[in-house]
């Protein structure tokens, strides 16, 4: 590697000021310092520091959405093999297909939103921000797979300008960058956001007899006749099994909560994520499941699903998990996460369950609480402001 | 009986290069200096001249607003030099030492608090005190809500405080210091430790690093609050305060822990303060260059050049890699052992956080704003929101400063924040600013 340092130290002057590439600096640095972890050391305060850093936080959080996203392109070609009759189940068939119908998604994300960064980051003379490295996988995943690219670039240019880089990029957003994409999107283009036909790759083939392309949630949410089986595309009624390992469409990679299960172990483990937000979130979930089920009604039939699918199906675990835990749209006081988490929990099944015009609640649930975050620290910061003020009166 | 108090939260930070008991006495050391910025507050003026002759214990520096607090030259010799920086600013006064002993002895004060204030003030142990707020050198006007003596250093490598010869003294020196307060006087000890005393409230502190920082007790024990100041030392000034009084000598030597992975045999010398650093630590470093020197402990200690002179506490040097040629490939990825965090997302958890790392002093990442919350808090034994009150320093808010605890705060209290901070913010650099931006627009 020595060589290869060696060889971008000689091209770099020419990035620095007054060089002829001084206008890409910032791309230059944001490379190199991906290839080489910079050799600044400790100019004040503490010599010694943690390994740490914001570039292997990313990656973590990166890691952990691995497994739902392999997940989520092998049941992409899963549901079109149903859908279209495709006898070929082989994991790699299957995978493949998958893997073709999202990678434009992904590239997109990825082009734009970081084409976006590195312009930012030169103008401001700043280093490139990793943030996005987990925005852009994550906006593909939490889109129907059928979104077009030009849809999904339009978006994604708008979250990152106007809900990061305004208010001065990553660290000072304080809506979540990927649900502020999937909120645009779904607001500008609803007929291409939900509906029957868009989480369902197709291609060019015919469909079976008895094929429906919608999620359980919207099937759900446009039942007339009160309680009704969830259905797979094919017509089959869905186990609970099929449920929690997420074999049913919807937005691609969020459908399976037992890999959102395992990326949470590894945001967990690795203390990156908030285990207070990620817990309190559930039990409000459950809480507001428990009671919309207990009053179950013919005119919302949602209410009618137990808890348990209410937590394992649409986007719930999947916001909860890696939307909820963004540490800088989230409380960043201790009492604050589990108020922040357990709001998130039972607003996101309050608006899946009662408004009937929105499927899935999640989206809005996090990015309301979003709002709120800094109105919930206000108050648990003032309290300890009051603490304070009160061991002074005390000695008076 | 000590009151026991336990602090859950803190990391002992597991640095190679622990120190062995074996107290070694330097001999050899000729030249000696005293910085004055490491004594904050004040501003100083030198009161000799290049050749000068001074006796040990005669003021070397005065403050110029009262002309009270001196910094002492630690040995007997003559004057070397007053080395003076930008704008005149005095750097250092080095005094190279003679062998003839001449020890300056004080006539004992009466038993009368203004006297023994004088002394203490005279004698240059005043000024290894601190105040709270602000962490500054106390100022001799005001007295103290309550005074904080430490019996331990917490921090990473940090020798045995109490010598055998100082303990003698100790019960003195806090008697004393109870003479100077309005209030009580506080004594932290060690978990396990058999020390005691009359003239102080004892409180047993058990758990990591800053168990032992002063201002971790303070907070433990009875925070600061608008108003109020406190004195907070450690023992040794402590014991060293009580042999003044008693005997009219100010003992200013010191035991230093020589320490860290960089060093071949780690352990105490016996030296003046103010050493130079070259002579301690001749003939026991492990290699040539590419080190970092640091005179204090790597939390909170200076980083000094060869040639340069032992920093107040003046209790430990610690020497590390300074690692700027590493040139590590795709760090974020690196599957190492060696890289430590506490964050488990590298492997090294795996084989335990508690054996002896070799830690550099590169930063390991990118300055960013900061991303993760509650970090902090997991290393901050303070009930304060860490966060919000550097926020509120950075906007200088004043107002949000003070009620969020900006008076019950040193910038040693965030050292172990900022090492485990993954957006790499210079967070004791923030603090020392807030303080001083807060102190002159509070006079």
């Amino acid at each position: 590697m020595k060589g290869l340092k060696k060889k971008i130290d000689s091209v770099k002057p020419q990035f620095e000021k007054g060089g002829k590439f001084s206008k890409l600096h910032s791309v230059f640095d944001g490379f190199y310092t991906f290839l080489f972890t910079p050799n600044e050391t400790s100019r004040s305060g503490v010599h010694i520091h943690d390994s740490n850093d914001s570039k292997r936080t990313m990656i973590m959080v990166v890691i952990a959405l691995l497994p739902c996203c392999l997940f989520g392109m092998w049941n992409v070609g899963l549901q079109h093999a149903l859908a279209t009759g495709d006898p070929d189940h082989s994991l790699f068939h299957l995978f493949f297909y998958g893997f073709w119908a999202v990678l434009p998604q992904i590239l997109t994300a990825y082009i734009v939103g970081l084409g976006i960064e590195f312009v930012v980051a030169q103008i401001r003379g700043h280093e490139i921000q990793e943030g996005f490295l987990v925005s852009g996988i994550l906006i593909p995943m939490i889109c129907p797979v059928s979104t077009p690219c030009w849809m999904l670039a339009v978006a994604v240019a708008f979250a990152v300008i106007f809900a990061k880089e305004v208010f001065g990029g990553t660290g000072y957003n304080f809506l979540n960058v990927a649900l502020v994409t999937r909120a645009f999107l779904f607001f500008a283009y609803p007929s291409q956001m939900s509906g029957d036909n868009v989480f369902v790759s197709l291609g060019d083939a015919a469909t079976v007899d008895g094929y429906s392309g919608a999620t359980p949630l919207g099937q759900l949410a446009a039942s007339t006749n009160g309680a009704v089986d969830v259905l797979g595309v094919t017509g089959t009624p869905l186990s609970y099994t099929d449920m929690f390992f997420g074999f049913y469409p919807g937005s691609w990679g969020e459908t399976s909560t037992f890999c959102i299960l395992i990326g949470l172990v590894i945001l967990l483990a690795t203390g990156i994520a908030s285990w207070r937000i990620v817990i309190s979130g559930v039990l409000g979930g459950f809480f507001m499941a428990l009671i919309a089920n207990h009053f179950a009604t013919p005119l919302y039939p949602v209410t009618y699903l137990t808890p348990w699918e209410q937590l394992s199906l649409g986007g719930f675990a999947f916001a909860i998990v890696f939307m909820a835990t963004d540490p800088v749209t989230a409380c960043r006081t201790t009492t604050g996460k589990y108020i922040y988490g357990f709001l998130i929990g039972a607003v996101a099944i309050l608006i899946r369950c009662y408004n009937t015009g929105y499927p899935e609640g999640a989206m809005l649930a996090v990015l309301l609480m979003n709002c709120f975050a800094a109105l919930i620290d206000y108050c648990v910061v003032n309290s300890n402001i009051n603490r304070r003020l009160k061991r002074v009166t005390v000695k008076n | 009986m000590a009151e026991k108090i336990r602090i859950k939260k803190g990391f002992d930070i597991p640095l190679a290069g622990k120190p062995s008991s074996i107290v070694t006495k330097d001999t050899i050391t000729s030249v000696f200096a005293i910085s004055p910025d490491d004594f904050p507050g004040p501003v100083w003026k030198a009161v000799v001249k290049p050749e000068d002759k001074v006796a040990a214990g005669d003021p070397l520096l005065i403050d110029k607003a009262s002309g009270k607090i001196c910094l002492v030259s630690p040995v007997a010799g003559s004057v070397k030099e007053v080395h003076r920086g930008e704008r005149r600013h005095i750097e250092f006064v080095s005094v190279v030492k003679e062998n003839e002993s001449n020890e300056k002895t004080f006539s004992l004060p009466k038993n009368n608090a203004d006297e023994m204030r004088e002394l203490i003030l005279k004698s240059g142990l005043w000024a290894m005190m601190r105040q709270r707020p602000f962490d500054i050198v106390p100022s001799p006007e005001v007295t103290p809500r309550d005074i904080f003596v430490t019996a331990f250093d917490s921090a990473p490598l940090a020798g045995e405080l109490l010598t055998d010869e100082l303990a003698k003294w100790l019960e003195s020196g806090l008697e004393i210091l109870a003479a100077l307060t309005s209030g009580k006087v506080y004594l932290g000890i060690p978990a396990g430790s058999s020390i005691s005393s009359k003239a102080a409230e004892v409180y047993e502190f058990e758990g990591p690093h800053p168990a032992g920082n002063v201002g971790t007790q303070i907070a433990a024990i009875k925070p600061v609050n608008k108003g109020e100041t406190v004195w907070a030392l450690d023992v040794v000034t402590a014991s060293k305060i009580g042999k003044l009084i008693k005997t009219g000598k100010a003992d200013l030597s010191t035991v230093v822990a020589v320490t860290g992975p960089d060093v071949k045999d780690p352990h105490l010398v016996e030296t003046f303060v103010g050493a130079s650093i070259a002579t301690i630590i001749k003939n026991n470093l492990v290699k040539e260059n590419g080190m970092r020197i640091i005179s204090g402990n790597v939390l909170t200690g200076v980083k000094v050049s060869e040639d340069g002179f032992l920093h107040y506490p003046y209790r430990q040097i610690t020497v590390i890699d300074e690692g700027d040629d590493a040139d590590e490939f795709m760090g974020w990825a690196s599957l190492s052992p060696k890289k430590f965090s506490v964050k488990r997302s590298f492997p090294a958890f795996l084989s335990g956080l508690s054996k002896p790392f070799h830690f550099d002093a590169r930063i390991k990442g990118g300055h960013r704003a900061m991303i993760l919350s509650g970090e902090y808090d997991k290393v901050f034994p303070f009930d304060i929101y860490p966060e919000f009150l550097l926020k509120a320093i950075i906007a200088k808010d004043i107002d949000k400063m003070e009620k969020l605890g900006i008076y019950e705060v040193a910038p040693e209290d965030f050292a172990l924040p900022e090492f485990v901070d993954t957006s790499k913010i210079e967070l004791q650099k923030i603090v020392r600013e807030g303080l001083d931006y807060l102190r002159k627009e509070l006079s």
